[in-house]
């Protein structure tokens, strides 16, 4: 099933949710980025070959709320890197799944990194895969895979894509 | 074995007796990398190519480099390990396009001529070899035999694949050392199972990376993970050993004391935290699993020049180094667990997996301290660092302010490159 046959309203909400996510995490909101995900929750970014081989390995992988906070935590008190801004362009979301409770939605993103010498470049670039389920009215991530084709992860990653 | 003859560069180590000096100029220096390509990674060096699971059958294959070589370490029909040169030896060309696989006919073949090679490098085909119709062709003479692709000599030491280019090169142990042997041995405890690669790309010099895995002084001063959080680590144990100057191992120990006061804090869910502080909202992800028979917490041992080997809590991992400029490297970390490892094990070692690696909450730094000398370097080639923590002397420490290693390392690098 694709896109075709989705509620139109849920289609939006939806797209407001991915948007909504992208932005938090560009405009360095970054304490508000795990209220995106439900209590208890997957969230990891996995480099595309070691998914293709069915291995497990993530460079971020995370289970809880409260693992996604303290990713947040150690990025603003703890870890050591320099100035860097991101920017999320994402694209073709599609749903194959949405009967309401739970959606499961497929889409492209690329993220530029700019740091202070002022030049952007090609950061992380994959697809987002993710479970949305509704709590209290509202969507929210229950898994969130991104899975990355930039398998060549240049100096460090300490900001979640 | 062809290589250009190089002039070894122009250094001046202001330090000449005692290591405690390293001119800035062996980390940038295009004709200092070409000499180390040459005198190291080419010379009598054993460098780490696989892990033996990675190769699990026959016509398994894999590519990789010995410096900025390439290379493809392949599992050939009598069942053996080999490896060569990844580089046709009509033209040139690259021969395996892929990371990995399994050559079902076992053989390997050049795309541009369909020079076809067996898993040992030797030449088995040669399209047209006698012509066409009568015309054009090879020599009669020529002999295949004499064009095999160049060779790698390998070893399989405990399930790791290392390979050499030198016939000079001693045999594995010899080359390691008693500590470094040791701790293959104890870290190779039960056969392994890869979990997963991590690639990063580092805008240093490749040296900058192997002195920071040498480097205890600079954990817990870089490193603000366990501080921010309050984590207990106090009256750590530790420290580096050296063997044969280019080898070392960095390790942590737990004291019993510790550890009966770190499940204290386990199971009331506290930690001691100094004020100021953050605390972990998820504790689990420091929950460990005790599975050696040891208090070693945390064991850094490295093979010069292109093997960093870590035990960090329940982490485990091959961390290649591959040099690609004199400012830029490349590491590639292979993630393993133990093939009887349970259910629970696994899954805590694919947690702590965040405190590691590229976006590690512990030492994502390291690539980062390496970008930062790099820059900083330009132009004042005859400067030099100060290595005089712990003195000035080389080898070994039974505590964790030292350079001790770092000015070991760096006088097996002058025997070896002869500068």
């Amino acid at each position: 099933m694709t896109n075709t046959g989705v509620d139109l309203e849920l289609k939006n909400e939806v797209d407001e949710l991915l948007n909504a996510y992208i932005q938090c995490i560009d405009d360095d909101d970054l304490e508000r980025w795990p209220d995106f995900f439900t209590e208890k929750c997957l969230y990891q970014v996995i480099p595309r070959e070691n998914h293709e081989m069915g291995l497990p390995t993530a460079v971020m992988w995370c289970d809880s709320h409260g693992m996604l906070q303290d990713r947040i935590t150690a990025l603003r008190h703890a870890n050591v890197y320099q100035v860097q801004w991101y920017r999320h362009v994402t694209s073709n979301p599609v749903i194959s799944t949405g009967d309401g409770d739970t959606i499961k939605v497929q889409s492209n993103y690329a993220v530029f990194k700019t740091c202070n010498d002022g030049e952007s470049t090609v950061y992380n670039v994959g697809r987002y895969v993710d479970v949305i389920v509704r709590e209290n009215g509202v969507l929210k991530f229950k898994e969130r895979t991104a899975i990355y084709d930039t398998h060549r992860i240049t100096t460090l990653m300490v900001i979640p894509i | 074995m062809n290589m250009n003859v190089i002039t070894p560069p122009h250094l001046k180590w202001p330090a000449d007796a005692d290591y405690t000096a390293v001119p800035y100029s062996v980390f940038n220096s295009r004709e200092v990398y070409d000499l180390e390509q040459a005198k190291i990674h080419n010379g009598p060096t054993w460098n780490y190519l696989s892990t033996e699971a990675e190769l699990p059958e026959k016509g398994s294959f894999k590519s990789t480099y010995i410096g900025d070589t390439p290379v493809v370490v392949t599992r050939g029909q009598d069942n053996e390990i080999y490896a060569w040169v990844n580089r046709c030896a009509h033209r040139g060309a690259e021969i395996c396009r892929e990371r990995h696989g399994k050559s079902e006919d076992g053989a390997y073949t050049c795309v541009y001529h369909q020079w076809a090679f067996d898993a040992k490098g030797d030449l088995r085909g040669v399209p047209f070899q006698r012509g066409l119709a009568g015309k054009g062709g090879m020599p009669k003479d020529f002999d295949k035999e004499q064009h095999s692709l160049r060779k790698v000599r390998v070893v399989n030491h405990l399930g790791v694949i290392f390979g050499t280019f030198s016939d000079e090169t001693p045999d594995i142990e010899s080359y390691m050392g008693e500590d470094i042997a040791y701790h293959f041995k104890r870290i190779l405890k039960a056969p392994i199972e890869v979990i997963g690669h991590t690639r990063q790309y580092i805008a240093g010099n490749w040296k900058f990376y192997s002195e920071n895995t040498k480097d205890p002084y600079h954990a817990s001063l870089l490193h603000l993970f366990h501080p921010t959080f309050g984590i207990y680590r106090a009256s750590l144990g530790g420290g580096s050993l050296v063997n044969n100057d280019v080898h070392s191992v960095l390790w942590v120990e737990n004291s019993k004391e510790d550890e009966s006061k770190l499940s204290d804090a386990k199971s009331d869910n506290t930690r001691t935290y100094q004020e100021g502080t953050y605390q972990l909202a998820d504790m689990s992800l420091l929950a460990g699993a005790k599975e050696f028979d040891d208090d070693t917490s945390t064991v850094i041992f490295s093979l010069f020049p292109s093997l960093v080997v870590h035990q960090i809590q329940n982490t485990l991992a091959f961390r290649q180094i591959l040099p690609k400029n004199e400012n830029e490297f490349e590491l590639v970390w292979t993630f393993f667990g133990y093939t009887d490892d349970t259910e629970e094990l696994r899954n805590i070692r694919l947690k702590q997996l965040n405190l590691v690696g590229p976006a590690g909450l512990i030492s994502m730094e390291d690539g980062e301290s390496t970008e930062l000398c790099q820059k900083a370097i330009v132009r004042d080639g005859n400067y030099s660092n100060v290595l005089e923590m712990g003195g000035v002397g080389t080898g070994t420490d039974d505590h964790f302010v030292t350079e001790g290693a770092i000015r070991s390392l760096w006088k097996g690098y002058r025997k070896l490159m002869d500068v």
